[in-house]
């Protein structure tokens, strides 16, 4: 019988499927921040349990960490949340990448550096972005602090079989067109509810054709179609990436991991439960002119009317969105004009996306009255950024060039938006007040982002000098 | 865990799509390191005006009549976004212990079963004309028995709902699901023995 890729990791990680009770499976890979982790510790001290398996966990400290001066927390309930993630992952030998390890930075860029996540694993983490690691061939998933928890405790996950979705891009991608671009546009067509339930594959020349750093954005952007996981068949461009990294498999276990990633890829034939498929040609540069990122069109575009959409649902939530976001219909999207760029994020924050964004920069100046900073997704990242010169060519286009962490991605921090401040951002979400109470929030590529920073509203960077 | 069974109480409307976690409770309020405390800020930006105090008397749950509600009743697409627990936590802490919609986001879903939430799938058709009710009749109580898998209302709609039999039963029963899990202790152990001889890279050289 032939099986999808996500079938083959669900047999392989199937610890026992009880006649009543819900099926057990084998955690591989448990990634940690200090949001979504606290309660799960007092947990497991208030029932005596102790965590299983110490070597599966990851940790970092990354959403509340403050971009300058980034040992100064003036929020003392933040401070305490980096604190306590500090003493839990001390007291447990956990391997933590802390405040002051040289290795710190947003989970889902740190934990693909150093090679934590193979194809075939099942990997959690509460957190929705995790999503990410399907680029690597692993079932990459979020979940709750309960069931953080409940892999420490036990190492594995009571779990649902999902269904399998088939997202299929072929073709070459239009110039300046990335990762970001096929995630939004795969969003649009699906809708943030489309993949509910589902496990997305990615398959196609087009993304075979990504690089690693490429397949990371797709797969983190997954989750905003609602499905549970996204993946990508491990190819040579995966094992070229993992090799020789601190946790890939070393020596003699190097060809025989190999030979078992390259057994995961789904079956010729195998069948999926439901099939779409994009040509990359049609995939212009995308802004999200709403707030929720199906609501999202080309460059080339108008914001749509309300009596655009037949479906009611939308036709509201489009009314909705042009009201919180200040927007006309019919209004050109490069006629859009911004207060505040940014470029981070579990989403753009690798190296590829500041060396995209500072290609655009070059000799160019910020535009008056726009804020624009750039946050590295860890120190790696930022150290490589500067050995290149990357941050010479933000700071001399006016931008700020900060240090790593999730930022204004969800603005927890203390780096977010004022009420009624209007952003070009390369994060993940544009919900109401994600960036900031009042806050109204494009989602866009690197390149995008760079480009209306210097002219100050929205262009089409194809056609951009 | 608290055991869900049968609840009667007022209804509160809802009526938006794709509500997403990120509304439900705000980032500004996930730094605590309780599971607690949550319920005052549930819907923080919709619920208050702009002195982050004053009750905003525009936002639906702060409608007299609502006030004790239990049940949620909400457009489509509801707890998407992101996987914070701090959401089903803030709800609960509210006072809910039903949400009624015609989808559900898989993360958030999954959440509300570990916090004594009961998440109810209805249709589009039956959806409508339980916001109609409510509407007609702002502060009515409806009935929502997890036993006999039913919501019915003064109105006369009686409407049965799907649960996963396994989640049915760790409700009633207010069951601890990690320690369902560890009664599998010997086929864990077993899976971990087989791993290491199948990937020993993956784990630490003894
Ligand atoms: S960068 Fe944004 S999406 Fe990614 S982990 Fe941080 S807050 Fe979450």
């Amino acid at each position: 019988m032939t099986r999808t890729m996500y079938e083959k990791i669900w047999d392989a990680n199937l610890v026992h499927e009880p006649e009543a009770g819900s099926p057990l499976l084998f955690v591989d890979r448990h990634l940690m921040h200090e949001v979504t982790s606290p309660q799960a510790f007092e947990g497991l001290r208030l029932q005596n349990r102790k965590v299983r398996n110490v070597h599966s966990i990851l940790g970092t400290i990354d959403h509340c960490v403050p971009t300058k001066d980034r040992f100064n927390i003036v929020d003392v309930i933040a401070k305490k949340q980096v604190e306590t993630m500090t003493a839990n992952c001390e007291e447990n030998e956990i391997n933590l990448y802390g405040m002051d390890s040289n290795q710190n930075g947003v989970i889902h860029i740190v934990v693909p550096e150093h090679g934590f996540v193979h194809p075939g694993m099942v990997v959690c983490c509460g957190d929705s972005h995790t999503a990410t690691h399907g680029a690597f061939g692993a079932l990459a998933f979020g979940i709750g602090t309960s069931e953080v928890e409940h892999v420490m405790a036990t190492q594995t996950l009571q779990q649902k079989k999902a269904k399998t979705m088939l997202v299929k891009v072929e073709g070459k991608l239009p110039a300046f067109s990335t990762a970001k671009d096929i995630a939004l546009a795969i969003i649009a067509k699906t809708g943030t509810a489309g993949g509910t339930g589902y496990v997305m594959e990615f398959a196609g020349n087009t993304i075979t054709d990504l690089t690693m750093e490429g397949r990371m954005t797709l797969c983190n952007m997954a989750i905003e179609a609602g499905a549970r996981a996204g993946l990508v068949a491990p190819d040579q461009v995966t094992f070229d990436y993992l090799e020789g990294k601190e946790f890939a498999p070393k020596g003699d276990e190097w060809p025989v991991a190999v030979e078992y990633w390259k057994s995961l890829v789904s079956d010729q034939g195998a069948t999926f439960d439901a099939v779409i498929e994009l040509k990359a040609e049609d995939i212009a540069p995308q802004v999200s002119w709403g707030t929720s990122p199906e609501q999202v069109i080309s460059v080339t575009g108008v914001v749509p009317s309300p009596s655009d959409f037949t479906n009611e649902v939308k036709s509201q939530a489009c009314a909705n969105a042009l009201k919180y976001m200040a927007l006309e219909p019919g209004q050109k999207i490069t006629d859009i004009h911004i207060d505040v760029v940014f470029i981070g994020s579990c989403t753009n924050g690798r190296i590829e996306d500041f060396r995209a964004a500072a290609e655009l920069l070059k000799g160019k100046k910020v535009a008056d009255g726009v804020q624009a900073f750039a946050v590295p997704g860890s120190f790696p990242v930022k150290v490589q950024a500067e050995k290149e010169g990357l941050d010479k060519i933000f700071v001399d286009a006016g931008w700020e060039w900060r240090d790593p962490g999730c930022s204004m991605c969800l603005a927890m921090n203390g780096d977010e938006l004022e009420d009624g401040q209007r952003s070009a951002s390369t994060s993940n979400r544009n919900f109401e007040g994600r960036q900031g109470k009042g806050g109204r929030t494009h989602l866009v590529s690197p390149a995008m982002a760079a480009a209306a920073s210097v002219a100050g509203h929205f262009v089409d960077i194809r056609d951009w000098k | 865990m608290q055991p869900y069974i049968k609840h009667t109480s007022i209804a509160a409307l809802m009526d938006r799509s794709n509500v997403d976690t990120d509304q439900i409770i705000p980032k500004n309020f996930m730094k605590k390191v309780e599971r607690t405390g949550f319920g005052i800020n549930l819907f923080h930006n919709w619920r208050y005006l702009a002195d982050n105090i004053t009750p905003n008397p525009e936002f639906e749950l702060n409608k007299p009549a609502f006030k004790g509600a239990k049940i949620l009743v909400a457009g489509e697409n509801f707890g998407c976004g992101s996987s914070r627990e701090h959401a089903p936590w803030a709800i609960a802490d509210y006072g809910f212990n039903t949400i009624i919609s015609t989808s559900f986001a898989d993360i958030f879903f999954s959440n509300c079963f570990k916090n004594s939430i009961l998440p109810v799938v209805v249709t589009d058709e039956q959806l409508a004309s339980l916001m109609a009710e409510i509407s007609a009749n702002e502060g009515v109580e409806f009935t929502v028995d997890l036993e006999a898998q039913k919501v019915t209302t003064p109105g006369g709609l009686s409407i049965s709902f799907e649960v996963d039999a396994f989640r049915k039963e760790s409700l009633l029963d207010g069951l601890d699901d990690i320690a369902w899990t560890l009664k599998h202790e010997e086929q864990i152990s077993a899976y971990e023995a087989a791993q290491r001889k199948r990937l020993p890279w993956l784990w630490p050289s003894a």
